[in-house]
């Protein structure tokens, strides 16, 4: 395997609770409990969980939008946590991030042409002249009329403004783009025009994605590897076809059949999962998942089961169904 | 298969600047005893405001400007406010997308069904109580007795939607409207809510119309399916036809432009352009600008929805 461009080992993140100015905070919540995960230079990994599950919490770790509590993230190697803000500002220009809501993430005085050019401005690249030809230029790309640089963003619709949100995160020419839930608000035939873009993006400038979604089937279709979470952790992690034709944990089954049927009549196999997700402040011990799951053991009550990798990268944190071809677990 | 309620050639609309948006423009709708209508479309496509007029909750300055909605033998449009209070929720309720947005957070669970019983029914306090901890135990909620003291922040997301069913079916309604009932839950929730959904439908035999953008839950959940496009139903048919057989150019868009789990394919297609504004609809078909095979006849008058083989019609004139 090529080196990873992006790697997370061990990465924790816990927000304090209750706590406030002079006081200790009481407890904390483990939204990323311990991660180590490894993107490839042009890999695309679909990131899928449930609200609450530390999904958008991981993929702004994986960016040092937010200092981590534990563990480390490398980016070409290189650690981000013990880089000086100078040095770590340089790198900020090769990783960007398009959000979920394409209404509350452009600000509403600007024009949409110094949205896009912010970033370039910021890092001073090129002359101002150049600056703003090049916003025309990504404009362009991402399907947009070459007047729209004028306008403002409430004069576009919310697939329009999506795709302003994606030219503003490619403007700096980043290698590394995490895509938040970036289709989620998005009605169908306006999700199909950006998932394509993203598509095509990737393509001509071999961009490396975190595709991060709760959606199953917009994650199969964009994804190259795919992993799971559940309360903090990686439950599952695996090639596309390993995932949706050979999923091992419990969890990743039971996802996979609440996706609704394709077409109707289809017979499909339910796996109703008792109870909510339980509070991440207070995990249960063992095995987060023991609570809902139907093939839970004595095991799974006290030991948390390590993510183990099998045959070809597959690795599943499970001790009733390993990954194939894993051993020691 | 008789009518439990019919809308016939409704139309309402939203006053602008330019003109009236035409948010519902001409629908005719039949829900029959036991069976789902799927309403499906993208939004602004009027499929929620569709919904707030068989209600008559109409959100101002929207007006209902003409059709009308046939309901135990009375049109819905013309009753007195009076009247109408009593037909919502003991005749038509409805279940909301956003549960903790439609729950008074000031009340415990129970006492809001109760209230919605006691509105409606001569019964004592006590015994309106008593079934509302009884129809939050029919939709599934543990320890009943125990929950319907607690108000909805205490809930989780799916358990509030529960709540919320219980609610509309807390008067034995005989219409259901299910607005994106599911679209603001996980997905294993999601799939929870639909199954407790339909079981409720057979145990009542009510008239469902389930509203959604997501045309896998209406392969799921629906008998029949309606495809509106800015304002108008331009395709209707029972649903493994929809689906076998899709007719109107923008339901076949509509279809080929989902992911389908374990359906791989290397490029979506998508609808080129985007809905036309409601008060600028284009003469003709409002489709047509974005449509595949349109020709210069699309122009000329909107196509009339036509049956086009039994029981399945569309409103093109290429079809």
């Amino acid at each position: 395997m090529t080196a990873p461009l992006v790697e997370v080992r061990g990465i924790e993140k816990r927000f304090p609770l209750g706590g406030g100015w002079l006081r200790r905070a009481q407890a904390s919540v483990r939204a990323v409990d311990g991660v180590s995960l490894a993107i490839a230079p042009g890999e695309t990994l679909g990131l899928v969980g449930e609200s609450g599950c530390g999904k958008s919490t991981l993929g702004r770790l994986m960016l040092r939008l937010l200092e981590p509590t534990g563990g480390d993230v490398l980016f070409e190697g290189r650690s981000l946590l013990g880089l000086p803000p100078a040095e770590l500002r340089a790198m900020r220009r090769r990783m960007q991030i398009v959000f979920q809501d394409p209404y509350g993430s452009l600000n509403p005085r600007m024009r949409v042409g110094a949205i896009v050019r912010e970033g370039l401005d910021i890092h001073r690249v090129g002359t101002p002249a150049e600056r703003r030809a090049r916003a025309r230029e990504l404009l362009e790309l991402v399907g947009l009329p070459p007047d729209a640089a004028d306008r403002h963003p409430h004069e576009f619709s919310g697939g329009q403004r999506q795709r302003i949100g994606i030219a503003r995160a490619l403007a700096v020419e980043p290698r590394f783009v995490v895509a938040d839930e970036a289709v989620s608000a998005l009605d169908v035939s306006v999700q199909a025009q950006i998932l394509n873009l993203l598509q095509d993006l990737r393509r001509r400038l071999g961009l490396t994605t975190l595709f991060i979604s709760h959606d199953l089937r917009v994650v199969e279709h964009v994804s190259d590897r795919v992993a799971i979470m559940y309360l903090g952790r990686v439950v599952e992690v695996g090639s596309r076809d390993a995932i949706y034709a050979g999923a091992r944990h419990p969890y990743t089954r039971a996802l996979l059949a609440s996706v609704p049927a394709t077409a109707p009549g289809e017979k499909k196999e339910r796996m109703a999962l008792p109870g909510d997700v339980p509070s991440p402040v207070n995990p249960p011990p063992g095995c987060a998942f023991h609570p809902r799951c139907p093939f839970a053991e004595e095991r799974c009550r006290r030991e948390t089961p390590a993510l183990a990798a099998g045959a070809g990268g597959h690795a599943v944190a499970c001790h009733v169904f390993p990954a194939p071809g894993a051993i020691g677990v | 298969m008789t009518a439990v309620l019919e809308v016939q050639d409704l139309h309402m609309g939203f006053p602008v600047a330019h003109g009236t948006a035409r948010a519902v423009d001409g629908v005719s709708l039949s829900l029959a005893r036991g069976r789902v209508l799927g309403l499906v479309g993208e939004s602004g496509c009027g499929k929620s405001m569709t919904a707030l007029c068989l209600l008559r909750l109409v959100p101002s300055p929207g007006r209902i400007t003409g059709g009308r909605i046939l309901f135990q033998g009375r049109d819905l449009l013309t009753l007195p406010e009076r009247e109408m209070r009593a037909v919502r929720g003991a005749g038509v309720a409805m279940i909301f997308q956003e549960p903790m947005t439609a729950l008074n957070p000031v009340l415990t669970v129970g006492s809001q069904i109760a209230e919605a019983i006691a509105v409606h029914r001569p019964v004592s306090r006590r015994e309106a109580w008593d079934r509302a901890v009884a129809l939050l135990d029919e939709v599934g909620i543990p320890e009943p007795a125990a929950r319907a003291t607690d108000y909805p922040h205490q809930l989780s997301g799916g358990m509030r939607q529960r709540v919320m069913i219980a609610m509309a079916i807390s008067c034995e309604p005989q219409v259901l409207v299910a607005d994106e009932p599911t679209t603001a839950l996980d997905v294993t929730i999601q799939a929870d809510i639909l199954a407790l959904l339909r079981d409720l439908r057979e145990r009542h035999g009510m008239a469902v119309l389930l509203i959604t953008h997501d045309l896998g839950v209406v392969a799921e959940q629906a008998d029949d399916v309606a495809i509106m496009y800015a304002g108008r139903i331009v395709e209707q048919a029972p649903v493994a036809e929809i689906f076998a057989r899709p007719r109107h150019p923008y339901t076949q868009a509509l279809l080929r432009s989902m992911p389908r789990l374990g359906h791989h394919v290397d490029r979506l297609a998508q609808i080129p352009g985007h809905v036309p504004d409601l008060a600028k609809l284009p003469a003709g078909c409002a489709f047509r600008e974005r449509c595949p095979i349109a020709v210069d006849a699309c122009g000329a008058a909107p196509p009339p929805l036509e049956e086009k083989a039994p029981g399945h019609r569309a409103a093109c004139i290429r079809a």
